[in-house]
């Protein structure tokens, strides 16, 4: 792996070196033209380092975005942040020579009104309506915002292909998504996958914030992830405050993190147990996500972890009784998780079924910017929790688990050795728990300053960026969920599959609607 | 003892009361391994009235194939039934040749099930078609072949002489072929009849779907005969196993019908055993299964006949 000196050694470093939880003086980080940072982006990813965000925001007296961006993946612990200025509504896309800005770019010319020179396929994200009037990208109805679902799909012509249209309303009880399948027989060519049906404008709500309702929209960016998202948002503020939770607090914050990890991973084995028709796992994985989720219910009184993390620490102490609770309820849950789940990896039919299945190839992986559960199925170590730690995550010292076929069998399997990590994990923060206070008083934000957030939920990595204004208020949230990324694996794991695995596929990856939508 | 007017009411009722009972037992089963109470064991019938007495929906894409989807294949396979011995109680309808009739009604419901699945225009009914019909191309060498076996042992090709009396015996001349047979059948009564490991009745994702697919379209009442129908097709599928496989005939008509009877709900609960136990095969494994059972009963055809 390369090393940023290559970057330092520049006349002007267009790019900052800065830490996670860092607050950065808006001043500080260099503002140059889009050429030149989209050169530096460049030159990073291709010595090893990724695209964490890439948004735009228009300033205060400005008439243009600037586009803002996260690098990291180069040196543990470090990221870099980039501040590039536009001088035309038109400029050239940095995803001709990066895809992983793929998804980035159409988001910042659906919301900017922007257009990406070159980039392959420029189409609405979320089918919202802009928030600046500039060059429309693509022709918008009067009513402001594309219907979602319109627009031009990938085709694939010829007459023995035909067409397969799924959702947006499907059949089981998920959220809406619409999937284009281009297929030769039972055989899929392309899948293209359009969502935006949940957009509800989270990032627009916080503007000028932090609101008495944020907290609570962002514990509600990705239901499931509640205690990532919020723990995200409140280091963020903690950050930016100055303010240092204390490490009861953070003990847990942790644990909590590491129950919806455990619920969630026990619950997607029990959907895939079912997709492929097993019922011993997906009868009994039922029931044990339900036993986690009550474990967080213990602890704080909702069983999705909702009111737990503030800033500032958390609303709810954990006292000793409510520890033993736990802790009793948390190894007899692990037994059962483990005989179920052994049920799982006994059965031929089922092994036949994961293995090969929606195969990621690890450069495919690499070049998307895949990351979380999906990332290291194909063998890529992406873990915040070893990358970017917080305190508590450089004493628990986590391993990632990595699997390397990238396939639903790979994906199944990194869940099940996480959960098998998770469990021990709680218990040893619960056993561990420092005395101490649980919650802090919260101070101001620090003015014109930005911070990066970033938490390993149990989809992979989330990441905010929080801007203040010169009075301390929020000007620009910029929300990352791991669904982001990963929702271009799905389309490449489809890629001459089966169109029956579809389902199997979809559950592999378990992506967030709302998540990617806002 | 039952005097035979008595027992062709009860052959009539088993034969169309009978069906949807199998379906409850199946589901009941499945409840019990994964540790639920499940549903009643009468709840298909309740389904039925609750579906007769609904609405439908009707896409206007469609025309009177769409609507006579379920009709012709529900009065296919009451026809057949009609043909099928069921217990050692004699079939209500039989002529020298009827097995091919047998065939070509299972042959003729599958068609308009089709039909009207691709009447539809729908991709996904298109899918299932086309999964379902070639599916059926592969189990039916299966299912004749063993037809043809009972055929050469029996000397007949009537049904109610295939699956008679006779059949006891030939188990012991016969064994090994029959015992083929029987395999063969179990994999294309699965096959047929939308079961795991080779279609998930249970399932919601059309996507994986065989046979359910191609009926989403139909509701309310039509989609009750549908039901019915799949029962019904069961029933016929079930039956004829049983009397392959288990061809006791006491003379004794209510120990004969209570052997057969007991059979059926054997057979459910192995089915049902199989459901809770196997996970689903990948589509493409699925014509493996039916051309290894094709091979079983085409080589018991040429034990018989060497």
């Amino acid at each position: 792996m390369r090393t940023s000196a290559v970057l330092v050694s520049l006349d002007r470093a267009p790019l900052l070196t800065v830490t996670p939880l860092q607050a950065t003086p808006l001043a500080s980080i260099p503002r140059l033209p889009w050429e030149e940072v989209r050169g530096a982006i460049h030159e990073v990813v291709a010595s090893g380092g990724r695209i964490l965000a890439l948004f735009g925001h228009v300033f205060e007296g400005q008439e243009r975005p600037d586009l803002l961006v996260v690098l990291g993946g180069l040196h543990p612990g470090q990221l870099l942040l980039g501040r590039a200025v536009l001088d035309d509504d038109r400029f050239l896309s940095l995803t001709l020579d990066c895809e992983e800005a793929h998804l980035f770019e159409r988001e910042i010319a659906e919301q900017f009104q922007v257009v990406l020179m070159g980039h392959p396929w420029l189409k609405p994200v979320r089918f919202a309506p802009p928030w600046r009037t500039g060059q429309a990208a693509w022709p918008l109805p009067e009513t402001g915002a594309p219907v979602p679902g319109s627009g031009d799909f990938y085709k694939v012509e010829g007459e023995e292909i035909h067409e397969v249209a799924v959702g947006p309303v499907h059949a089981g009880v998920i959220e809406p998504g619409h999937f284009r399948f281009q297929c030769y027989g039972e055989l899929v060519f392309h899948l293209e996958i359009v969502l935006g049906y949940q957009h509800r404008g989270v990032e627009a709500a916080i503007l000028g914030g932090p609101h008495k309702r944020t907290l609570h929209q962002l514990e509600t960016v990705a239901g499931d992830t509640t205690i990532g998202h919020a723990t995200a948002y409140c280091q963020a503020l903690e950050a930016l405050a100055g303010v240092t939770i204390s490490e009861r607090a953070e003990y847990l914050r942790a644990a909590a993190l590491e129950l919806e990890r455990l619920a969630n991973h026990t619950g997607d084995l029990g959907a895939l147990a079912g997709d492929v028709a097993f019922l011993p796992t997906a009868s009994y994985c039922g029931r044990l996500r339900g036993d986690f989720l009550n474990l967080s219910a213990v602890l704080c009184g909702s069983r999705f972890g909702r009111g737990l993390v503030v800033p500032g620490g958390v609303a709810f102490d954990a006292d000793a009784e409510r520890v033993k609770t736990m802790t009793e309820r948390l190894d007899a849950a692990m037994v059962d998780l483990r005989s179920a789940v052994s049920l799982l990896w006994d059965n031929s039919g089922v092994i036949a079924r994961f293995d090969g299945t929606g195969a990621v190839a690890k450069d495919v992986a690499r070049k998307i910017g895949l990351v979380g559960v999906a990332a290291r199925a194909c063998g890529l170590e992406r873990d915040v929790r070893a990358s970017y730690p917080t305190p508590v995550w450089r004493t628990l010292g986590i391993q990632p688990c990595v699997e390397e076929q990238g396939d639903v069998w790979s994906r199944a399997h990194v869940r099940w050795n996480e959960a098998k990590q998770s469990g021990p994990l709680v218990r040893n923060l619960l056993q561990s728990l420092p005395t101490g206070p649980v919650r802090q008083p919260m101070a101001p934000l620090a003015a014109d300053a930005l911070t990066v957030s970033l938490v390993e939920g149990w989809r992979g990595e989330i990441c905010h960026v929080a801007l203040t204004d010169g009075q301390g208020a929020l000007q620009r949230y910029k929300i990352v969920d791991p669904s982001f990324h990963n929702w271009m694996g799905l389309q490449m794991a489809l890629r001459n599959q089966q169109i029956s695995d579809f389902p199997l596929c979809n559950k592999s990856f378990n992506l967030s609607y709302c998540g990617h939508d806002l | 003892m039952l005097s035979d007017a008595l027992q062709t009411v009860l052959h009539l009722l088993v034969a169309f009361l009978l069906p949807p009972l199998l379906g409850g037992l199946i589901a009941r089963t499945k409840a019990f391994v994964a540790g639920r109470v499940g549903p009643p064991l009468l709840q298909p019938y309740y389904d039925l009235a609750r579906l007769v007495r609904k609405g439908s929906v009707i896409s206007k894409t469609t025309t009177w194939v769409f609507k006579a989807g379920p009709v012709v294949s529900l009065a296919s396979s009451m026809l057949a039934i009609l043909f099928i011995p069921l217990g050692a109680h004699g079939p209500l309808l039989g002529f020298s040749g009827d097995v091919l009739l047998l065939v070509y009604l299972f042959g003729l419901g599958r068609f308009f099930t089709a039909s009207a699945a691709l009447d539809t225009g729908s991709a996904f009914e298109g899918m299932g078609a086309a999964r379902e019909v070639s599916f059926a191309a592969l189990a039916e060498p299966a299912f004749f072949f063993g037809l043809l076996c009972l055929c050469r042992i029996t000397g007949s090709f009537e049904l109610g002489t295939m699956l008679g009396p006779q059949l006891g015996s030939a188990w012991i001349a016969a064994s090994a072929p029959l015992a083929m047979v029987c395999v063969a059948w179990l994999i294309v009564l699965l096959v047929e009849n939308s079961r795991v490991p080779f279609d998930d009745p249970r399932t919601h994702l059309e996507l994986t779907m065989v046979h359910e697919v191609m009926v989403l379209d139909h509701s309310g009442p039509a989609f009750g005969l549908i039901q019915y129908g799949a029962a019904l097709k069961l029933q016929i599928y079930a039956a004829i196993l049983v009397r392959a496989a288990l061809p006791i005939t006491t003379g004794n008509a209510l120990t004969d019908w209570l052997v057969f009877l007991a059979g059926l709900a054997a057979l459910a609960i192995a089915i049902g055993l199989c459901e809770s136990t196997l996970a689903r095969l990948k589509l493409t494994g699925i014509p493996k299964f039916l051309v290894g059972a094709g091979l079983a009963s085409a080589f018991a055809v040429i034990l018989l006949a060497r």
